[in-house]
């Protein structure tokens, strides 16, 4: 399978100051998460994947496009929704969707209906006349979407996209993620500090710590291993009799203290077998959690790694 | 599809060529001039000199017109020769300033204040692609004020002398008005980018835009009279710019030092060469401004 992004030896600096260091890594997945905290370099990587700074050595590449050596054609393929606000203030939403769209190649008839269209998609097609300037803050995010997806791109990149909406607005600007990464048309490479939008978008995450990769992970193969793991407390019965008999049906456990038990379920065996063996030795099951090993315990664990890896 | 349809759908129709994709922005630009009441009129009376020269000429070469008004031997009064088309540059030239200095500083500030920068960039449009669309416009505005016009009136003053002699003879004018124009043309336009890329507020970029030529004239012609020295002049645009004509123009130095407004003080003219230095210093210095302003992302180190 073609990488999306393929990091390869990396390096970005900035005078003395090395803001990307030495990354490596082949990213794959439709949705790709870009987590880290502020400063660890996440923006800095978008712009160079963007052209926008030049790789001190090594580079990166976009479907097997060199952002060093074939900057227009990596640029082709972007969608890009920058963090900070970025529009002209005197145009109406509508133009600056279509100014963009055409200059990313569209000719001006097909530019305008998919500016119109755009507008619509990110929920802003009654106020898509009105000068950009006069938008509030969530609709200036969405009007940033809409430029960014508007000429069709291949990967759109998105950083920080529910950067200071409120609750209702992030949901908003979520669920158009989502739905946009469902229709599998295009692949997503989302940077944000907030855990929860990557988790709520992302299959895959990147982790980076002061310019270094700290973690990559699959959510997905994540969210399915966890699936498996389980955490049960036991009363009654004999001592160990439990972990016995679920240990004969292919289980991998490991005993606690006061009845507790975590075990690995294999494919085979569902959850409700494990009641049945407790029923027939009379063992009463008061807790049984999926223990989840959330991107939040992902991140904290790539953030206390020394060096800034896992 | 209908728009109210709300999906997204990928683009798969054809692009435009990418040689020709910087002229989206000067189309942009010139839809929202338009707009402006005060640039229209003040675009339109600009012709109002090359009207009146186009009447001259007509008038000079026409005798039954002259027996009409009563003024037989107004034609010597009034010769169409080189220090006619250096007149004629040199107001068409200072026009072409308030046009610069008019809308010069709305072409990049806008764009800078707001951080559009980063979203144009981010497409397959470069930086240089960027700058010349945006000079485009102004150099389209000039063009039709300055060298358009003015080769319409030579050839206008060659059909009415009735033959390639003419044509031939004066060459060196045609030569002057488009050469010289673009010259021109340049300098304000860079000029006018590079402020509008630093001075974010249009009014001060505009200000700025006069400061440049008027004051640093003024500066000049004071370092002239402390230091009894010439080069002063160095710093006086317009009088370099002048010099310049006087050569493309094939002018005679002693007779004709520079179009209106632009003529070098006689007998303080400087070497020709310093004075095409000093321009493309200048327009290096517009350049390095750009350069380092006209950034996808601003690097702070």
């Amino acid at each position: 399978m073609e990488p999306v992004i393929e990091l390869d030896g990396l390096e970005v600096r900035f005078g003395d100051r090395t803001i990307l260091k030495n990354l490596k890594a082949k990213l794959t997945g439709r949705s790709i998460g870009l987590l880290g905290p502020n400063g660890a370099g996440k923006s800095t990587l978008i712009n160079t994947l963007l052209g926008f700074h030049k790789p001190t050595s090594g580079t990166a590449r976009i479907f097997g496009k060199d952002v060093r050596t074939q900057v227009r054609e990596v640029r082709s393929l972007i969608g890009y929704m920058p963090e900070n606000d970025a529009y002209i203030a005197s145009m109406s939403g509508v133009r600056f969707v279509r100014l963009m769209a055409e200059l990313s190649g569209l000719p001006p008839e097909h530019a305008l209906e998919r500016a119109h269209e755009a507008f619509f998609y990110v929920g802003l097609g009654e106020v898509r006349y009105r000068a950009l300037g006069t938008y509030s803050l969530g609709m200036k995010q969405a009007a940033k979407l809409a430029q960014a997806i508007a000429h069709g791109p291949k990967v759109l990149f998105l950083d920080e996209p529910t950067n200071g909406l409120d609750p209702p607005a992030r949901l908003r600007m979520i669920a158009l993620i989502q739905e946009i990464r469902d229709r599998g048309d295009l692949h997503l490479l989302l940077s944000s500090h907030l855990l929860r939008d990557v988790e709520e978008c992302c299959d895959e995450v990147l982790i980076l710590k002061d310019g270094n990769i700290a973690a990559f992970c699959n959510l997905e193969e994540e969210r399915r291993a966890n699936r498996r793991f389980l955490e049960v407390e036991t009363r009654g019965g004999v001592n160990g009799a439990f972990a016995e008999a679920v240990e004969k049906l292919g289980c991998e456990t490991a005993t606690g203290a006061q009845g507790r038990l975590k075990l690995i379920l294999p494919e085979h065996l569902e959850v409700r077998q494990l009641y049945q063996i407790a029923a027939d030795q009379n063992i009463q099951i008061r807790r049984l959690n999926h223990k989840r090993d959330s991107l939040e315990d992902i991140f904290l664990k790539a953030m206390e790694a020394a060096d800034g890896r896992l | 599809m209908a728009v109210y349809k709300k999906t997204y759908r990928p683009y798969d129709g054809g692009l435009t060529s990418s040689l020709t994709r910087f002229l989206v922005i000067p189309r942009y630009a010139f839809e929202e001039m338009r707009k402006s009441r005060f640039l229209t009129v003040f675009y339109i009376t600009s012709f109002i000199y090359p009207l009146v020269c186009a009447l001259i000429i007509y008038v000079q070469h026409n005798a039954s017109a002259l027996n009409l008004l009563g003024v037989q031997n107004a034609n010597r009064l009034i010769s169409i020769n080189t220090t006619f088309f250096m007149n004629f540059l040199g107001w068409q030239s200072m026009l072409a300033l308030f046009l610069a200095a008019f809308t010069g500083p709305g072409q990049v500030s806008p764009d800078l204040a707001n951080n559009a920068l980063s979203l144009y960039l981010a497409r397959p449009f470069s930086r240089v692609e960027y700058v010349l669309g945006k000079m485009w416009i102004l150099v389209v505005l000039m063009s039709l004020m300055t060298w358009v016009p003015g080769l319409l009136l030579f050839m206008l003053q060659a059909y009415l002398e009735e033959g390639w002699t003419w044509m031939h003879d004066n060459s060196s004018v045609a030569v002057g008005l488009f050469v010289g124009s673009w010259v021109w043309l340049l300098i304000l336009a860079l000029m006018a980018l590079a402020l509008s890329a630093w001075v974010k507020v249009k009014p001060a970029a505009g200000a700025l835009m006069f400061g440049v030529f008027f004051v640093a004239a003024g500066f000049g012609v004071a370092i002239n009279g402390v230091q009894r020295t010439r080069w002063g002049h160095l710093l006086n645009i317009s009088a370099l710019i002048g010099s310049v004509w006087v050569h493309l123009f094939g002018a005679d130095p002693a007779v004709n030092n520079g179009g209106v407004f632009f003529r070098m003080p006689q007998g303080q003219e400087l070497p020709l060469w310093c004075c095409w230095a000093a321009l493309a210093v200048l327009c290096l210095i517009c350049l390095y401004m750009l350069t380092r302003k006209i950034r996808g992302m601003e690097v702070v180190r």
